[in-house]
């Protein structure tokens, strides 16, 4: 191969243009970004960044030794065609890349409600430009209405609450996270954002988003009632960044749709949120959206396309996917893929704590872990998860948790 | 090799731990404990690898 072109200078890009270089690759090697910036860090734009912690320069994403990487940066400019029976990649200046491997790491756009089109003092979250405008409007704002208690959403409302802005919470679903968390463990998120101070709304859409008659932001829920507001967020999830591949020849289906090597098509290979592969650990075809996914998915993916040019057999990609999210002072961790309706064990502390780890099941067999505050248990449980935990095990452990606890048995 | 943690940075998301268990171990008191300041040979990969991918960069490595 004597050209590799990355589409995405994200966490995801960046790392697979470092894993091609660690692994040998000597070519011509081509980054896109369609932001003007060098690859940077996101988890802190919701957090550090929003609070005015951290400046947003802090936040760069190491690029290596200089020279290390040796590759020639596209930046400010997004991708728009790719032909993948061509290998060939137009971006939106017409430059065209001629490549013989394609790593696609372009990954999502923030969902916008509808209706709020132009109608100021709306935010979404997911660039650093995106995390400047909104800490600047939040400078002397008294009042954020987020909408989505997801993990962003979250994040930004504990951000807002360190800042001191008075903060609703809306969220359609009956809990926070009840999709991915089930309603009881989202019951402790909602407790959290309550004790800090957050006017949660749960089981309530967003009926419409207008300009209220101070100029700014009135939302009006589904029950009628009306919010004014200085910012309101929008945390609603994300859409993989597909659109320039339209016309491509790749199969779509909400991301790329990859085989479990993670490639999509010859010479051309898909990581991180923008790509849907089969996990066989879970025998699901999943879009993972989180940071270590990113890197373990992209550097999976630079060592594929290698292979595959070096005739070698490609192999499956299976990961416990894992992330984490700060709430407070609340470092929320989860391993594995529970479902909503999963039986729940808790093996530490105890779910109304300030820390614990409760582990998900099914059908005799863990799916997930899940701590606060207790990343270590994660961790260790990630471990056996991927080894395939006995639910009787998990039982046991719960057991001897709950003997431990003050008034036990 | 020698690891050095910078404790002000490191915000115990045991990355590090997921990838050389035998090196770092984050407790039950959420603090991270480096089990093996000079690690040997065979695990030095694995401990490349845990530094370059903290969240914070708090893991630097000296010769």
């Amino acid at each position: 191969m004597d050209h590799i072109a990355v589409v995405g200078a994200s966490l995801a890009g960046l790392r697979a243009a470092e894993t091609l270089r660690a692994e040998g690759f000597t070519g011509r090697l081509s980054i896109v970004g369609d932001e003007p910036h060098r690859p940077y860090d996101r988890p802190p734009l919701s957090k550090q960044v929003l609070t005015g912690e951290w400046d947003a320069e802090r936040i760069a994403l190491p690029v290596g030794a200089p020279g290390r990487l040796d590759a020639g940066w596209l930046l400010g400019r997004a991708a728009v065609r790719l032909d993948a029976a061509a290998r060939r990649v137009t971006l939106d200046d017409g430059t065209v890349l001629d490549a013989d491997g394609i790593v696609i790491a372009t990954g999502a756009s923030p969902r916008l409600l509808p209706g709020t089109d132009g109608v100021a003092g709306v935010h979404v979250l997911r660039t650093v430009d995106d995390a400047t405008a909104l800490a600047g409007a939040l400078d002397g704002a008294r009042s954020a209405v987020v909408v989505g208690a997801g993990f962003i959403g979250s994040e930004v409302a504990a951000s807002c609450r360190a800042r001191g802005v008075e903060v609703v919470l809306v969220e359609p679903l009956p809990q926070p996270l009840a999709r991915v968390l089930g309603e009881r463990v989202g019951s402790v998120v909602a407790d959290l954002h309550r004790r800090h101070g957050v006017d949660v709304r749960l089981g309530v859409g967003v009926e419409a988003v207008t300009t209220g008659a101070t100029g700014r932001p009135r939302v009006t829920l589904a029950d009628g009632s009306v919010l004014d507001a200085e910012v309101v967020v929008v945390g609603i999830g994300v859409i993989p960044n597909t659109a320039w591949l339209a016309d491509s020849g790749l199969a779509l289906d909400d991301g790329v749709l990859c085989d479990e090597t993670t490639l999509a098509a010859p010479g051309i290979v898909a990581a991180g949120d923008v790509a849907r592969w089969p996990n066989r650990r879970f025998d699901e075809v999943m879009r993972v959206e989180h940071w270590e996914h990113a890197l373990d998915m992209a550097a999976h993916a630079a060592r594929r396309l290698l292979a595959e040019a070096a005739g070698e057999p490609g192999e499956a990609y299976e990961p416990v996917p894992w992330f984490w999210s700060d709430q407070y002072d609340r470092k929320i961790q989860l391993a594995g893929r529970p479902h909503p309706d999963d039986e729940l064990a808790v093996v530490a502390g105890d779910l109304d704590g300030d820390r614990f780890c409760a582990l998900y099941g099914r059908d005799g067999r863990a799916t997930a872990v899940l701590g606060i505050n207790l990343a270590g248990r994660v961790v260790r449980y990630r471990r056996a998860l991927a080894d395939g935990l006995a639910w009787d095990q998990v039982l046991a452990d719960a057991e001897a948790n709950a003997a431990a606890a003050p008034g036990g048995a | 090799m020698r690891v050095v943690v910078d404790f002000d940075l490191c915000e115990s998301n045991a990355v590090c731990m997921g990838i050389a268990p035998e090196v770092f171990e984050v407790r039950d008191d959420d603090y991270l404990y480096v089990l093996q300041e000079e690690p040997p040979a065979e695990l030095h990969d694995r401990v490349r690898e845990a530094a370059s991918r903290c969240p914070k960069q708090a893991i630097s490595l000296e010769d």
